[in-house]
């Protein structure tokens, strides 16, 4: 991605700085169960894609199996999407990645789906970095096989049958951060404003930019009792800073004081802004990420905002050494060596 | 008493009928004692001297320490399957000597470590003890070498003791170990102790057997059927490839990994390709699944084991229809049971992969040279029909040394891209439905992720689809979608590689065979001609679905024996399933499944015996 285009001049009303409008970046209609936090996070998808002004036809959207992984449906429908199988998205995003490394990849998975029959490929995609932005709906229940808890449902949350869950609770953030993914954030559902500022965001981090959402599932997971409620999640929010995001084609302004935001450039050259709310907080810090993640599990609050960023680690396509034209597209003179080289292979062989 | 001193006397007996080129020669080892080299000068000396040889090496799953047994088998008629008797054995394994020596055939030959006494076990054999510990001590005081070289001091002894060209002993040592200048004189060194030592202290008029120069390997090539598939699949155009270790697979990605950065890393310094190990083989084949969605030539390659833990993500590649080229080099199940040796018995787990109504296109190579250009096949094939295809190999084929041609370039050819359609084609349409069927061969067109047009996206998914891949469980979109695959897959009978027919003059019977079976197959149908005047017809299958051919071959004989190496036959229950009533009853099974490569005596012996009505 450039990071010198220069918005339109005079840019049309109701358009984006490509001029695509809103409704391009729309999906088919959503047949979750109304109020689910899963078409919360799908608008702002929509909104951060047509304000980040992303190109559908570049984004390629990938999911696994659960209600989440239906949500790619359901926005960006000029963009090509793949609803896998259970689990195995990132197998799926990290193929699609090594074919066409021009492409956005944004893969739409749930807490089933990524942190039990997933949780194998989730860990191998964070170690690669595969380039792509890898969103969590997560709601710590099994929402399209009704009610089952998940592995981040929290240890003594109650399930609406009202079984009790009585083991402890994976944290996908810090788990994340431990396997040396470079940008993990977590956000709310109910917290629009928060999630496109952090999904702008990741479109302009280079690597794996995991996205955690707590996304209450209104059927079966919204009940007293439950950790993942969106009464609890208000209640219990803790938020690290208020976020702005300033695209690259934006220039800064000065409107911050040192101290009281930290300002933090991506690799498209947009920037981060972050807005110290009750913490004293860097989230270019391995170790301070995962410390203040654990006081707020141990004080059972959740921590949204950056929790932790770092933009200089090489992507796993970097690693490659791929050529920069897609693989996928390469003529047959690039991909077939000549029949020269067959003689010298023959010859060896002899 | 008197039959052994015959025996003994025979053991003993001069050699008055030399026997030239027809020889086996059994290397007894243990892993990791570095012989491979060793077994490998000896075969290409063979070999160089234009005598047809085949290796085989019979391993076990294991890094150092465990019985291998190493198989050279040179034949002046080109027939160069396993074969069961062992003419000359070297003996260098403690642990097997005993049962090595005992399962000779009485005056064959036998070379071995002099301090395993060996001779105290049979009086029918000829045996050569060799000191070969204390002759490596002439060449270094370093323990770790002295075993190594001890391995070329027996190739020296077999050399002298066969006849083998010193010349040619040489030329192939300085080839295996090619740039490594101190490894070439220690071991050349090694070669001369042996065949001083036997030419000096050996009889070698004992020995029978001997190489004589022939011209029938000229301009040929020894390859390991792995490496061909990979030379194959980097010709084919390749651009990514995943996978997860394996027996037998693993030498084929990893000789592509070698192959491609040798001729595939552009002017700049970049790759034209990308290769992965993946973490298991669900990642495998998932990552070359979206490859293949976004448009890349994308492969993965495994053994049966992977094949089973593929099952999901390969049914969704053939509901999706996405092209996909899986390899399966296949070797005895289960995961945990004989993985190094050899079988033909994924082929209902191939075929019949995944849940639901699934039935997959497979390709079989029987040689090498087929493994390179049923390889580039398969690629054409899995855009052609959007479809995973599977190319069935199996250990004996890819990892053993087979002798070929070279390999040609596929001059003039292009790749077949399938239908795929650009934003140019699509302005020109103007329409684009992703299952639907507009050329009658069931075959949809498609487009992949980055096409800059508003027509170009659909979604993906598994689950109910209408044509225009919106979502749908009507029964009667899922029900036509199920019967174009189904069209789809009838199409792909005229375009799947054709199998190679002989029908033999008079012949009442045939044999039915495919893949590594073909080796002793014609060598079985030259026995059955010249032991029982036999004419025998011959149809060696190269792919799933099966061409019209198979049901004429049945209706033009009385009895088709079809030959595959699993317990169940299950090539042959694939065949009875194609098969119109009234011929169902014409198809005969034979079945090896020892775990070693089948022999044509063995084939032999079980038609002669079904023939005579022996066998039911």
């Amino acid at each position: 991605m450039s990071s010198t285009v220069q918005p339109p001049a005079a840019a049309p009303k109701n358009v984006n700085r490509l001029g695509i409008p809103m409704s391009e970046y729309k999906g088919a209609d959503s047949t979750l169960c109304a109020g689910c936090g899963h078409d919360a996070i799908t608008s702002q998808i929509i909104k951060a894609f047509y304000e980040y002004g992303v190109e559908p036809y570049q984004v390629a959207k990938l999911s696994g199996i659960g209600c989440s992984s239906k949500t790619p449906a359901y926005f960006l429908s000029r963009s090509h999407g793949f609803n896998g199988v259970h689990g195995r998205m990132p197998a799926l995003a990290t193929g699609v990645m090594l074919a066409n490394r021009s492409l956005i990849a944004v893969g739409v998975s749930g807490d089933g789906d990524t942190a039990s029959i997933g949780m194998g490929q989730f860990v191998h995609l964070l170690r690669r970095n595969i380039p792509m932005i890898y969103i969590i709906e997560n709601n710590g229940v099994y929402g399209l096989t009704k009610g089952q808890f998940s592995a981040t449902a929290d240890l003594g949350s109650k399930a609406k049958s009202g079984v009790v869950n009585d083991l402890p609770a994976i944290d996908v953030c810090a788990m994340a951060i431990e396997l040396g993914c470079n940008f993990v954030c977590r956000s709310f559902a109910g917290d629009p404003k928060q999630m496109v500022a952090l999904l702008k965001a990741a479109l302009g981090h280079k690597g794996t930019a995991l996205f955690d959402v707590i996304s209450p599932c209104v059927t079966f997971n919204n009940h007293d009792g439950s950790t993942k409620s969106y009464k609890y999640a208000k209640d219990h929010e803790e938020l690290l800073h208020e976020i702005s995001y300033v695209p690259f084609f934006e220039q800064i302004s000065v409107e911050y004081k040192e101290g009281e935001a930290k300002d933090v450039e991506l690799h498209d050259g947009s920037h981060i802004r972050l807005r110290k709310t009750a913490l004293d907080y860097d989230p270019t810090n391995k170790s301070d990420a995962l410390i203040t993640l654990r006081r707020c599990q141990d004080s059972g609050e959740f921590l949204t905002g950056l929790i932790y960023i770092n933009e200089e680690k090489p992507d796993f396509l970097s690693l490659l050494n791929m050529t920069n034209d897609p693989l996928a597209t390469l003529p047959q003179e690039r991909t077939q060596p000549s029949a020269e080289d067959l003689k010298e292979i023959m010859a060896e062989l002899m | 008493m008197s039959l052994v001193v015959e025996e003994e006397q025979r053991g003993k007996e001069k050699v008055s009928k030399a026997v030239v080129n027809d020889f086996s020669i059994q290397v007894a080892t243990v892993n990791g004692s570095g012989s491979q080299s060793s077994n490998t000068v000896l075969m290409r000396s063979i070999f160089q001297m234009g005598i047809p040889v085949s290796g085989k090496n019979l391993f076990p799953s294991n890094i150092a320490g465990l019985p291998t047994w190493f198989t050279i088998r040179a034949n002046k008629d080109g027939w160069i399957a396993r074969r069961k008797e062992i003419d000359f054995l070297i003996a260098m394994n403690p642990e097997t000597a005993r049962e090595d020596v005992m399962g000779l055939d009485p005056g064959r030959i036998v070379v071995y470590e002099e301090t395993l006494k060996l001779n105290q076990y049979r009086k029918d054999l000829t045996f050569f003890p060799i000191p070969f510990a204390k002759l490596a001590t002439e060449i270094t005081s370093d323990s770790r070498l002295r075993k190594l070289l001890a391995n070329m001091i027996y190739v020296g002894v077999v050399g002298n003791l066969m006849d083998i060209d010193p010349e040619q002993m040489e030329v192939a040592l300085t080839k295996q170990f090619k740039g490594k200048a101190k490894a070439v004189a220690l071991n050349k060194t090694a070669l001369e102790i042996g065949r001083k030592y036997a030419k000096e202290n050996l009889d070698k008029s004992l020995v029978p057997y001997r190489c004589e120069k022939m011209n029938a390997t000229q301009g040929k090539i020894i390859v390991d059927g792995n490496s061909a598939a990979a030379i194959g699949c980097m010709y084919a155009g390749c651009t990514v490839a995943t996978w997860y270790p394996i027996t037998p697979s693993s030498s084929l990605c990893e000789a592509l990994g070698d192959y491609m950065k040798e001729y595939r890393i552009e002017k700049d310094g970049k790759a034209s390709f990308a290769i992965v190990q993946a973490e298991d083989e669900l990642a495998a084949v998932g990552m070359a699944l979206g490859a293949g969605w976004a448009g890349a030539r994308a492969m993965t390659s495994t053994a049966g084991p992977g094949i089973s833990l593929m099952q999901e993500f390969v049914g969704l590649g053939y509901y999706a229809e996405i092209p996909v080229v899986i390899f399966d080099i296949t070797r005895v199940g289960p995961s945990t049971g004989l993985q190094t040796r050899t079988q033909q018995s994924d082929i209902l787990s191939m075929v019949y992969c995944s849940h639901g109504d699934t039935k997959h296109i497979m390709l079989i190579p029987g040689s090498v040279e087929e493994c390179y250009t049923l390889a580039y096949e398969a690629f054409d094939l899995a855009e052609q029909f959007q479809t995973p295809i599977f190319v069935m190999s199996d250990l004996d084929l890819g990892m053993n040394n087979w002798m070929a041609d070279p390999f040609k370039f596929p001059e003039g050819r292009t790749f077949d891209r399938g239908k795929v359609l650009s934003a140019e084609d699509l302005e020109r349409v103007g329409k684009f439905e992703r299952y639907a069927d507009i050329d009658g061969d069931g075959i949809p067109y498609r487009t992949v992720p980055g096409t800059d047009h508003p027509l170009a996206s659909y979604f993906t998914r598994g689950s109910g689809h209408n044509e225009k891949a919106n979502y749908s469980e009507r029964p009667a979109d899922y029900q036509r979608n199920l019967d174009r695959l189904n069209k789809k897959y009838e199409t792909a009978r005229q375009y799947v590689p054709q199998p190679e027919v002989k029908y033999a003059n008079g012949a009442k019977i045939g044999f039915l065979a495919f893949g590594t079976t073909h080796w002793a197959i014609i060598e079985s149908l030259d026995q059955l001609q010249r032991e029982q005047k036999m004419p025998v017809s011959y149809f060696r299958l190269r792919a799933v679905p099966f061409t019209k051919h198979l049901v004429e071959f049945f209706e033009k004989h009385d009895r088709v024996y079809v030959v595959e190496q699993n317990r169940d036959g299950q090539m042959a229950m694939l065949i009875k399933l194609e098969l119109p009533v009234h011929l169902i009853s014409k198809l005969h099974s034979i079945r090896h499944y020892s775990g070693l490569p089948i022999d044509a005596r063995f084939v032999t012996d079980e038609v002669v015996a079904a023939e005579k009505g022996e066998r039911k």
